[in-house]
């Protein structure tokens, strides 16, 4: 490991780390701020106000799995990526699901 | 690279292809519990509802600490890469104090809200909201003694192949955890406070 220029390769790796973990956590900062203003002062109404919030927590998702879970498409991310897709895709379905039955059966009890 | 330090190096890919794994399926158990409170949270059995005990700069806070417990456990990390040991215990230091930080501020939510008589036998809403953001901090608490576990191998015996396995699992905890608070922050408090 002591060899020069596997040392300066990992420097390079670890700068590039650095930046990732800097860049995850002044965005997470900012998206986190964005909603909190938003639902704190009602900058938005209605249905809108809730589509801008879930899209700032989406966001955020973005940002922590690419800078601090460092998920990437190279050869041997990929296996972390794809069961996370997956995993994605499962839930969408349990809660999407879940949701839209629920919301069903309401209307039905209503009449 | 010789070849059994390539296979050293696969190996401990896939043991952390297994960690992952399991981390995936953790997701999935906090799916159905955030999509049981987003069926129930109105279910409030004629008491207060929800929104009204809800304080949302407290949160903040919280939400605050944890995310910047997640960001000095990166830090330590990078301190491992570089091999300076006393950087590394101060960075896991410092996230077992924010770790800390967290839990208590939740306890403290959480026993100001049975003052004010909301438990989770109160309605069907607070019972979701008890087992979902309780559910979180529990795990919190796990990843604590954890991370106290590790410090305390890291003290005696040092920052070995072992350990730096092991602060690559918890790291994706951690990390898992803070990812999943987005969630929490966003659909149990901000969406729950308009």
């Amino acid at each position: 490991m002591s060899h020069p220029e596997q040392v300066a390769r990992n420097d390079k790796k670890n700068k590039k780390t650095l930046s990732s973990y800097v860049l995850g956590f002044v965005l997470s900062l900012v998206l986190t701020l964005a909603a909190f203003r938003l639902a704190e002062q009602h900058l938005l109404t209605g249905t809108s106000l809730y589509i801008a919030l879930t899209f700032l927590a989406l966001m955020q998702l973005g940002v922590q799995s690419l800078c601090f879970l460092r998920l990437n498409m190279s050869e041997e991310g990929r296996w972390n990526l794809f069961p996370f897709l997956f995993s994605i895709f499962i839930i969408a379905i349990l809660a999407g699901g879940s949701l839209w039955i629920m919301y069903h059966l309401n209307i039905n009890m209503q009449q | 690279m010789t070849q059994s330090v390539k296979q050293e190096h696969h190996a401990a890919e896939i043991d952390i292809f297994g960690f992952w794994t399991y981390i995936l399926s953790d997701c999935i158990l906090f799916a159905s519990l955030f999509a049981v409170f987003a069926v129930l949270h109105h279910n409030t059995y004629a008491g207060a509802s929800i929104k009204a005990s809800i304080q949302l700069p407290y949160i903040l806070l919280e939400t605050l600490v944890l995310l910047s417990s997640s960001f000095t456990y990166g830090l330590g990390i990078l301190a491992l890469y570089q091999q300076q040991t006393k950087m590394l215990l101060f960075y896991l230091f410092f996230t077992l104090f924010l770790g800390c930080l967290f839990v208590g501020l939740e306890l403290n939510e959480f026993v100001h809200l049975y003052m004010e008589g909301q438990s989770w036998q109160s309605s069907a809403a607070f019972s979701a909201f008890f087992t979902l953001v309780g559910t979180h901090g529990l795990h919190v608490s796990l990843g604590i003694i954890w991370m106290l576990v590790l410090f305390i191998q890291i003290l005696f015996f040092g920052p070995n192949a072992f350990m730096q396995k092991r602060l690559t699992y918890l790291g994706l905890f951690w990390a898992f955890l803070d990812i999943i608070w987005i969630f929490v922050f966003t659909i149990v408090y901000l969406m729950e406070a308009i």
